[in-house]
C-alpha cells in the first residue's frame, strides 16, 4: 500500500502531524510505520492534549514509591509491604461492545498490576450510562456488569466497591473505568525499563490475533452513525489464560531473570516494546516472524497493531531463557524470542528477512506532538434564590423515598452480587458502604479504597467539581477509618478539540491538583480519556478518583450501618442549606442550574483528621459520609443497612427543614457515639473547632421519626432504596 | 490430619481453602493437577475457580485430568472428597455424585450470605455438629442442581442430600433459593456419604470480620470427627 497524506488521515493523523513524521524520518513512511506512529501519536497513547497540564498534579508524597510514568503507582503501607494501583478507562470499546468492552477493561488494569509485580488483591469500577429512559441503557448495563463480572470473577480477585451513575449526557457514550490494587513487596517491585545491550526480548501469553487492531485510535475519535463498524477493533478478552498469565509472571518474578517488563496494552506489541526501548535509552530489534499468531498470513502491520489480549514482552537477563520458557510452558502459554535490546536506539523490525520499519524511537515518543489546545474558563454560576411557597406543598417523607429510589442514589446491590467480592477471604467491608476494604493477607492491616466522581458538580463548576471529587474521596476513606495515602485518576473528558470540553478538563484538573495538594493526598497514576463525545454532544466532564487508605489495625475499621440502641447521632461539619445542584434541586424542584457547594479546605482536612482521632480513640460506634442527596438520605442509608430506626431532634433552624435536611453542603459526617463518650466526643470537637449537631437518638421502634413531620417505617425506606434498579433491570 | 487440595488451571479458591484447612488443624498439601500420585490424605478438597476457564462446561475438563483418576480411585475406596463451588461440578462430571449444575435461574452470577440446613448428619462431615441452620456464602454462575425425577427418588431414599438452601429458621421455601436448584438442593453426597459436594463456600466464613463465622463450625467438627 502506497503511503499519502490521505492514508495518514485514514490513520487519525492530522495534516500537521503527517507532514511532521516525513521531515523527522526523512523520507516517506511505508504502511507498517505509518500504522507505529498512528498509534504512538494518537490521543490514547501519547497525552498530546493533556500532557501540559498534567505536569501540574502533585505527584510526591512520604509515603510513594513510584509515580505517574510507570505502569501503575506505587505505595508504602509498612513492614516492605507495597500497594500498586490505578484506574484506566474502556469507554470507547465498552459502548460497542458492553461485555467485551468491560471484560477487557478489567483484564488490562489487572495487567498494568501484576506486570509490577504485584499479585491482585482488589478490583473497582466506576460505571456511568444514559438516561434509564433511553433505549440502549439497560443493555449496555447488563452487558458491562456481565462482562466486567466475567472476567473479575474468572480471575479470583474480589470486586469490593464502585459506582454507577445515569445522566442522558452519556447516551452515546457510556463511561466505564476499572481500577485494580494490587500487594507486593518492595524489594520485588517490577518497571518497563529495559536495560543492557542484546538481551532477549520474550513474548509470552495469548497468540496474536487480528482482534482490536487500531483499539487505541478508535478510542481517540469522536462516535458518530458508523460506529457499529467499529465492532472488529474491540478486544476480546480471555480470562482464563490472563490467570495463567498471572501465575506465571509472578512464578518467574520470585527469581531474578527479569529485567523490564511491560504488558501489552493499548497499541500492543508497538508501544510496549517502544516503552521500554525508549525509557532504557536503547534501540530494539524484532523479528516478527517469530511472534506468536493465531491465524494465518498476518502482517507486520497486523502484527504490531494487534490489541489481543493478555500477552506481555519482557527483557531478560541473557541465559535465562530456558528457565523462563520451563514456566510459562508448565502454565501452557506461548512463550517466545521474539528479537534483542539494541545500541541502534530504533524500533527494527523484520519480516521474511526483509527489514520492514526502522524508526528512531525519539520520534515517536519526544518528538511526538503536544498541544496547548485552546480553553474556554467557566464562569461560577449565580446561585438559585428558592422562595419558600416552592417548599410548601413538598412533604419530607414523599421527598425521602422519592430521592432514595432516585437511580444515582438508590442501591446498587443487583450490581455489585454480580461480582464475587468475597473470594481471597480478605475482604472486610463488602461493596455498599462508603469503601471497599480488604485486609493485608495475614496481618493486622487492611487497605480502604472507593472511586468516585460528582459529573453534576463538575460540569457546573469544572474547578469545585475537581476540588470536591478529591475530597468526597478522602471522605469515604476516612469514614472507614483509613488513612487516606494517595490516589489514581481517570479523566473522562469530551473532544479536547473543542474549546469548553478542553476548559472542562482544565479546571477540574485544577481543582483536583488544588485539593490533592492542600490534603497531602497525591496522585500516583491516572488515565486520560478524550473524545467521549457522539457527533458534537461531550458527556459532562467526569473526572473519577480512586482513592487509596491504610487502617494500621483492622480491628478498629469502621462501616456505616447504626449499631446499638440509645447511641447518640450527631453530624460534625456545618449545613449550610445549599440546595443547587443536588439531587433535591435537580430531581425534585426540577431545578438544574446554580453552583455546586463549595469546597472548604481547612476545613475539610481538619474536620476529616478530627474523625480520624476519634476513631483512633474508639469513641465512634458507626460514620458515614454526608455526600450526594443529603443530611436524611444519608441518616436513612445507615437505619437501612442496621435495620434500626432514629428518633431525630428538632435542629435549630435558620434555614428551611427540607434545605436542611436536602442539601449537599460539603465536609460533613454523620457519626454515632454511645452516651457514656459523648462528652469526650464533644470536648474534642470543641478543641478542633469543628461544628456539630446533635441529630437524635437510635430507637428500637424500626422507625425514622421526627417531630409530627416523618414517621416511616425502616422497610419502607429500604424497599425505596433498593427496589429501583431491581425492578428496572427485570422489566 | 492429613488434608490436600487439588490445584487445576483456573482454581482460584485454593489459598482460601488451604488457609481454612490449616486454620483449623489439617495438615494440607497442594496438589498440582499434572500430577498423578495423590499424596497421603484424610481428606482431599477440590476449590473453587474456573478450571480451564470452564470454557467446555463448567467442571469437565477437570474431571478428565490425571489426578482425577487417583481421587476417583481414593474416593472409591471410601476416602473423604470434598468438593466445593466449581469443586462440586468437578464432581457431577465425573459421576461421583448424581446431577448436574446448570446455570442460575436468572442467568446471573450470585455472590451473597445465604443459610443452609443440614439434611442429614449421620456422615462424617455433620455429625456432632450442634447447629442444623448454618450461614454460608455462594459466589456462582452455574450452582442450579438439576437431576432427574428418578434420581432425586434415589437420592431422597439414601438420604443423599447434604444441605438444602433455606432461611434463617430453616424454612426451605422457594423463595429462599438463590439459583433455582431442584427441591432447594445446596450440597450432595454420594450414597456412601464421603463424597460430599456443595456450592456454597465454607471457607469464605471463618473469620468474624468476614462475612461470618459458621464456616469455622463447619471445618472444627469435621476435623474433629475425623481424629
Amino acid at each position: 500500500m502506497i503511503v499519502n497524506e490521505q492514508v495518514a488521515i485514514d490513520h487519525g493523523l492530522k495534516k500537521d502531524e503527517y507532514k511532521k513524521i516525513c521531515q523527522l524520518l526523512k523520507r516517506t513512511p511505508n504502511i507498517t510505520e505509518l500504522g507505529i506512529f498512528s498509534a504512538m501519536w494518537n490521543e490514547h497513547c501519547s497525552y498530546k492534549s493533556s500532557k501540559i497540564h498534567l505536569k501540574k498534579l502533585p505527584t510526591k508524597g512520604k509515603r510513594v514509591i513510584q509515580g505517574p510514568g510507570e505502569n501503575a503507582g506505587v505505595i508504602d503501607i509498612d513492614d516492605d509491604d507495597a500497594i500498586v494501583f490505578k484506574i484506566e478507562s474502556h469507554n470507547h470499546p465498552s459502548f460497542i461492545e458492553p461485555y467485551q468492552g468491560a471484560a477487557t477493561g478489567v483484564g488490562g488494569i489487572m495487567r498494568d498490576v501484576f506486570t509490577m509485580g504485584a499479585r491482585p488483591i482488589a478490583n473497582l469500577n466506576s460505571i456511568h450510562f444514559g438516561s434509564p429512559q433511553h433505549k440502549k441503557t439497560k443493555n449496555l448495563l447488563r452487558g458491562v456488569v456481565h462482562g466486567i463480572g466475567g472476567y473479575g470473577n474468572c480471575m479470583g480477585v474480589p470486586t469490593i466497591a464502585g459506582q454507577t451513575s445515569f445522566d442522558s449526557s452519556y447516551n452515546g457514550n457510556i463511561l466505564v473505568n476499572a481500577m485494580t490494587l494490587g500487594l507486593v513487596k518492595k524489594n520485588k517491585i517490577f518497571y518497563s525499563k529495559a536495560a543492557g545491550l542484546n538481551k532477549p526480548v520474550i513474548y509470552v501469553g495469548s497468540k496474536t490475533g487480528r482482534d482490536g487492531i487500531h483499539g487505541a485510535s478508535m478510542a481517540s475519535a469522536n462516535f458518530d452513525e458508523k460506529i457499529e463498524e467499529k465492532k472488529p477493533t474491540v478486544q476480546v478478552g480471555d480470562p482464563f489464560t490472563e490467570k495463567l498469565l498471572l501465575e506465571a509472571c509472578l512464578e518467574l518474578m520470585t527469581g531474578d531473570s527479569i529485567i523490564a517488563i511491560q504488558d501489552m496494552g493499548a497499541a500492543g506489541l508497538t508501544s510496549s516494546s517502544i516503552e521500554m526501548a525508549s525509557k532504557g535509552n536503547l534501540g530494539i530489534e524484532i523479528n516478527l516472524n517469530n511472534v506468536p499468531c493465531r491465524e494465518a498470513n498476518m502482517t507486520p502491520y497486523e502484527i504490531m497493531l494487534s490489541e489481543s489480549q493478555e500477552r506481555m514482552l519482557i527483557v531478560l537477563e541473557n541465559g535465562k531463557e530456558e528457565l523462563a520458557k520451563k514456566i510459562f510452558d508448565k502454565w501452557n502459554l506461548d512463550f517466545a524470542v521474539i528479537g534483542k535490546t539494541t545500541n541502534s536506539k530504533k524500533i527494527e523490525l523484520f519480516f521474511n528477512n526483509n527489514q520492514v520499519a526502522s524508526i528512531p524511537i525519539n520520534t515517536l515518543v519526544e518528538n511526538s506532538p503536544m498541544y496547548e489546545r485552546k480553553w474556554k474558563k467557566t464562569k461560577m454560576p449565580i446561585r438559585n434564590k428558592f422562595k419558600k411557597e416552592v417548599f410548601k406543598n413538598l412533604k419530607i417523607v414523599d421527598v425521602l423515598n422519592k430521592i432514595l429510589a432516585n437511580p444515582n442514589i438508590c442501591s446498587k446491590e443487583w450490581i455489585w452480587q454480580q461480582y464475587d467480592h468475597t473470594v481471597m477471604g480478605d475482604t472486610i467491608q463488602k461493596p455498599g458502604g462508603d469503601a471497599g476494604v480488604v485486609r493485608i493477607h495475614g496481618t493486622n492491616k487492611a487497605i480502604a479504597t472507593s472511586v468516585d466522581s460528582s459529573a453534576v458538580y463538575c460540569w457546573a463548576h469544572p474547578l469545585t467539581g475537581g476540588k470536591q471529587i478529591v475530597c468526597e474521596s478522602w471522605r469515604n476513606l476516612i469514614s472507614v477509618g483509613a488513612t487516606p495515602i494517595a490516589l489514581t485518576n481517570c479523566l473522562n473528558f469530551g473532544s479536547p478539540e473543542n474549546e469548553n470540553n478542553m476548559g472542562e478538563f482544565v479546571e477540574c484538573l485544577q481543582g483536583i491538583a488544588e485539593a490533592s495538594e492542600y490534603l497531602k493526598y497525591p496522585i500516583v497514576s491516572g488515565n486520560v480519556s478524550f473524545y467521549n463525545q457522539t457527533k458534537d454532544d461531550g458527556i459532562k466532564p467526569t473526572p473519577t478518583i480512586g482513592g487509596v487508605g491504610l487502617i494500621k489495625n483492622y480491628s478498629k475499621m469502621i462501616t456505616m450501618e447504626f449499631k446499638e440502641v440509645n447511641n447518640l447521632v450527631l453530624v460534625i461539619g456545618k449545613t449550610e442549606g445549599n440546595i443547587d445542584q443536588s439531587i433535591f434541586a435537580r430531581y425534585i424542584l426540577d431545578k438544574k442550574n446554580g453552583p455546586p457547594p463549595e469546597i472548604n479546605f481547612f476545613n475539610e482536612k481538619n474536620i476529616g483528621e478530627t474523625l480520624l482521632k476519634l476513631i483512633e480513640n474508639d469513641l465512634i460506634k458507626s460514620a458515614h459520609d454526608v455526600s450526594l442527596g443529603g443530611l436524611l438520605t444519608a441518616i436513612s442509608k445507615m437505619c437501612i443497612k442496621a435495620n434500626k430506626g432514629i428518633n431525630l431532634k428538632k435542629p435549630k433552624l435558620l434555614i428551611h427543614e427540607l434545605e436542611y435536611f436536602f442539601s449537599e453542603d460539603q465536609g460533613r459526617y454523620i457519626i454515632e457515639v454511645h452516651p457514656n463518650n459523648i462528652k469526650t466526643v464533644k470536648n474534642i470537637l470543641d478543641e478542633s473547632a469543628v461544628h456539630y449537631d446533635e441529630l437524635g437518638t437510635i430507637n428500637n421502634s424500626n422507625e425514622l421519626y421526627f417531630s409530627d413531620k416523618i414517621k416511616v417505617t425502616i422497610d419502607e425506606l429500604k424497599s425505596s432504596n433498593t427496589n429501583w434498579l431491581k425492578d428496572y433491570m427485570n422489566k | 490430619m492429613k488434608s490436600s487440595v487439588i490445584t487445576f488451571p483456573g482454581s482460584n479458591c485454593d489459598r482460601d481453602i488451604d488457609v481454612a484447612l490449616k486454620k483449623f488443624g489439617f495438615k494440607n498439601k497442594m496438589v498440582w493437577h499434572a500430577d498423578v500420585e495423590l499424596p497421603k490424605s484424610d481428606l482431599v478438597v477440590l476449590p473453587g475457580g474456573f478450571s480451564y476457564g470452564d470454557y467446555l462446561r463448567c467442571g469437565s475438563m477437570a474431571a478428565k485430568t490425571k489426578i482425577m483418576q487417583s481421587v476417583i480411585n481414593f474416593a472409591k475406596g471410601g476416602g473423604l472428597v470434598l468438593g466445593i463451588c466449581n469443586g462440586f461440578q468437578i464432581l457431577v462430571e465425573t459421576g461421583l455424585v448424581p446431577g448436574v449444575l446448570l446455570r442460575n435461574k436468572y442467568l446471573e452470577f450470585i455472590c451473597k450470605n445465604v443459610f443452609v440446613k443440614i439434611n442429614n448428619k449421620q456422615n462424617t462431615y455433620f455429625k456432632s455438629l450442634e447447629k442444623d441452620v448454618l450461614e454460608f456464602h455462594i459466589a456462582h454462575n452455574e450452582g442450579n442442581y438439576f437431576c432427574t425425577k428418578d434420581q432425586l427418588k434415589e437420592i431422597e431414599e439414601n438420604d443423599q442430600v447434604a444441605l438444602y438452601y433455606c432461611n434463617q429458621n430453616g424454612d426451605t421455601a422457594e423463595q429462599y433459593n438463590p439459583n433455582g436448584s431442584i427441591k432447594n438442593i445446596a450440597g450432595i453426597f454420594n450414597k456412601e456419604k464421603n463424597i460430599f459436594g456443595l456450592m456454597p463456600h465454607p471457607e469464605r466464613m471463618i473469620d468474624k470480620s468476614l462475612s461470618g463465622e459458621d464456616g469455622s463450625l463447619f471445618f472444627k467438627n469435621l476435623i474433629n470427627n475425623l481424629k
